[in-house]
């Protein structure tokens, strides 16, 4: 059948992966990066479509729908406010318990469960990623997308909190969006670096719940960094997500909860190293899912 | 002119295979490794990546495909076919060589890639299309046409879990049949859908070629490849073995069949099938047949378990397709029970063949739900030669033999001078003139 003569229709090419006609796409073992990140961009819309679907069918198969989202950190907070704040009698810097257990419960569950999410994206999409291409970074970043949603719902809470208070925040509060850009970073990073590990180690599934609950008692959630003893206040200050919390105490309820800059400077450094570790050791190990999944 | 769609050059894909696989326990050895005592970890890692064995399910692939032309790939199970495909998807990263494709290409190794069983039609249609690469514009663009096509209209907004498979299978067909790249890769998704829909896909296939796209068809039916392809590629343990005119590699298909006997493959069940011998209406072993003669098909087997009321399927294919079968799923004619060795035949009577090259597929289907335990396709080959004259053939063009229908039924022609002439494959003619 000679087809030579027939002129090809006007195509406008849709979906699929490869470039216009007019460019090439070029595949060779061992250099396969340069490609990547333009397909990041052209596959754009995928970020908020994985999270999109992943709302939905969380929000379909609950009950109680997206009112989950308020009602989880609600609770948290009260029975924190209450182990912590009256049987523990912390002392809260003359704030209301519930204002300073809530502010450092936004970030940490956002990050807890973005990493959580984030690290069995792969896995639990292991269909996906037999049967069809596009950048896998992306089913990483969605899932903290999604966290990232429920972490505004959980603001909603704190914003009606602070109404209930009668509390007005002070003007370091338009820093927030940088706190929360980094509590962001952390999450992808982390998040990243568990995702290519639980690929290749399927038993990563048990320790990340692990460092979540560990990691609990060891961030400044139900507690404030203040009462922690000055010989320790360095090591404590690793963990990054002290940095970040502290943070968002400072810059949405007041001077009481006073910054300490290492603890923010060693946040930010880590936060660095570990976003640009875990998108190299996942690019890394990317080209491998297919045939190890 | 046209230019040329994808160029593969010394394409290869090597797998390791061995204990180097971590398994689940894999971090909680590795660690534990490591604490007791490193220098015997580290040894045991260099002594394993030594016993890794590799496997090149691709090598030294050179190809080169023009746009608009419509590529069928075939071969047996394991030659390469799936990871050719998975290659030029992207889906994994190549061992060796390189690849070039010009233009828009999307791949179709699944239906309903990304489906999620909790949303609805609607939802999904936007869901799979992304996931396929077209934006949201796109989809909503096309959402009509593509509800029409599927026939789901009315539920639409059902969650899909409660679709029936035929339902679910359309709608996956038909983002994907919507998705208009310059380059489209298909895997035997056709395997999935009743007839009517199978013919629905292959029709649009065919208007996908028509529209001057390029198309990489990989496929086991060869009436489907002989029907859309105008060139095929045979693939046989990793390397391309022909690449030309489909009437041509279909045949060289079958002929590499022929070289090798069924390979004992285990079922469900641990049922064995220890051999399967071709046999003439005499009992002689065999793989050339005249036409007309019987064939007989003897199956050997060792089945541990009990396995009871099982169905056996002996099909006959040839280079158009399939021929016959013998069918147990519609005589009912099924053994009582297997237990342990034995053997259990089937004789066609006077196979009606004409002269080309035709293989056996078998498969056996448990009595309840009919799913199978075992099956193999083209475990077999075997020709039928003979001279046609001598079956009382006149005709001057006999050299059409080889591409004509396979099977020939006997039919009588009634001329306007009002002899009969009856033709027929059944036994040879004494006379021939």
């Amino acid at each position: 059948m000679v087809t030579d003569n027939l002129p090809i229709k006007q195509m406008a090419p849709s979906g699929g992966f490869g470039t216009s006609s007019a460019g090439q796409l070029l595949i060779e073992a061992g250099r396969i990066e340069q490609q990547y990140w333009h397909d990041l961009w052209r596959y754009r819309e995928l970020f908020f479509f994985l999270a999109w679907r992943d709302l939905l069918v969380r929000y379909k198969q609950t009950v109680v729908g997206v009112s989950w989202s308020i009602i989880r950190p609600l609770l948290t907070m009260l029975i924190l406010t209450i182990v912590f704040g009256k049987l523990g009698k912390m002392p809260s810097g003359g704030l209301p318990y519930p204002l300073l257990v809530l502010c450092g419960m936004l970030p940490w569950n956002f990050f807890s469960t973005a990493i959580s999410d984030s690290g069995n994206s792969m896995v639990a999409n292991s269909s996906l990623i037999s049967k069809i291409y596009f950048p896998r970074l992306i089913m990483g970043v969605s899932s903290v997308i999604t966290s990232f949603v429920d972490f505004l719902i959980s603001a909603l809470l704190m914003v009606g909190l602070m109404f209930w208070y009668r509390f007005v925040p002070p003007v370091s509060a338009l820093l927030l969006p940088l706190f929360t850009l980094l509590a962001f970073s952390a999450s992808v990073g982390t998040g990243l670096w568990i995702a290519a590990l639980m690929v290749k180690y399927r038993d990563f599934r048990f320790i990340v719940p692990f460092i979540v609950q560990f990691g609990l008692y060891l961030s400044p959630v139900g507690f404030q960094s203040s009462v922690v003893p000055g010989r320790f206040r360095l090591l404590y200050s690793l963990n990054p997500m002290v940095g970040i919390i502290d943070g968002f105490r400072w810059s949405l309820l007041g001077a009481q909860n006073s910054l300490y800059l290492p603890a923010l400077t060693i946040s930010i450094i880590e936060v660095a190293a570990i976003l640009i570790s875990g998108v190299l050791y996942f690019r890394r190990t990317e080209r491998d899912f297919a045939d190890v999944i | 002119m046209s230019e040329t769609a994808i160029v593969i050059e010394n394409l290869g894909k090597r797998y390791v295979i061995g204990k180097r696989k971590q398994g689940v326990d894999g971090m909680r050895h590795a660690l534990e490794g490591v604490i007791r005592s490193p220098g015997a970890w580290l040894r045991s890692r260099r002594e394993a990546k030594l016993r890794q064995v590799d496997f090149w399910a691709l090598r030294h692939v050179d190809l080169s495909i023009n746009q608009g032309e419509v590529v069928g790939i075939i071969g047996r199970n394991g030659a390469g076919k799936s990871t050719l495909l998975k290659l030029l998807s992207r889906i994994t990263v190549p061992t060796e060589g390189r690849f070039r494709i010009n233009g828009r290409a999307a791949s179709l190794l699944e239906v309903g890639t990304g489906f999620h069983q909790e949303l609805s039609g609607r939802e999904n249609i936007f869901l799979n299309g992304a996931i396929l690469g077209m934006t949201r514009v796109e989809i909503a663009r096309k959402f009509d046409q593509i509800v029409e096509f599927s026939d789901i209209e009315d539920f639409l907004d059902t969650p899909v879990k409660r679709y029936s498979s035929g339902m679910y299978v359309r709608l996956a067909f038909a983002v994907a049949a919507h998705l208009e790249p310059e380059i489209l890769i298909v895997d035997e998704v056709l395997a999935v859908g009743d007839a009517a829909f199978q013919a629905k896909c292959l029709g649009k296939m065919g208007e996908v070629a028509q529209d001057g796209r390029t198309v990489i068809f990989v496929s086991h039916n060869m009436e489907a490849i002989r029907s859309l392809c105008q060139r095929a590629i045979l693939l046989d343990e990793g390397r391309v073995r022909a690449d030309g005119e489909v009437e041509n590699v279909v045949a060289d298909y079958f002929a590499r069949l022929s070289s090798s006997s069924a390979r004992q493959l285990t079922g469900a069940n641990g049922l064995v099938i220890e051999k399967v011998t071709l046999k003439n209406g005499e009992g002689q072993e065999t793989r050339q047949l005249c036409p007309g003669e019987d064939l007989i098909v003897e199956i050997s087997y060792n089945s541990p378990c009990r396995i009871e009321l099982p169905y056996f399927l002996v099909i006959v294919e040839g280079i158009h397709g399939k021929c016959f079968t013998a069918s147990m799923l519609l005589d009912g004619m099924r053994p009582e029970v297997l237990e342990g060795a034995g053997q259990l035949s089937c004789r066609f009577k006077g196979i009606p063949l004409l002269p080309q090259r035709y293989s056996i597929s078998l498969s056996i289907r448990e009595k309840a739900h009919q799913s199978e335990i075992w099956a193999c396709k083209d475990a077999l080959s075997f020709t039928v030669k003979t001279d046609l004259k001598s079956y009382g053939y006149k005709g001057d063009y006999l050299t059409h033999a080889p591409r004509s229908t396979s099977v020939v039924i006997p039919y009588v022609w009634e001329l306007p001078d009002g002899t009969t002439v009856p033709v027929g494959l059944t036994i040879p003619r004494e006379d021939s003139h």
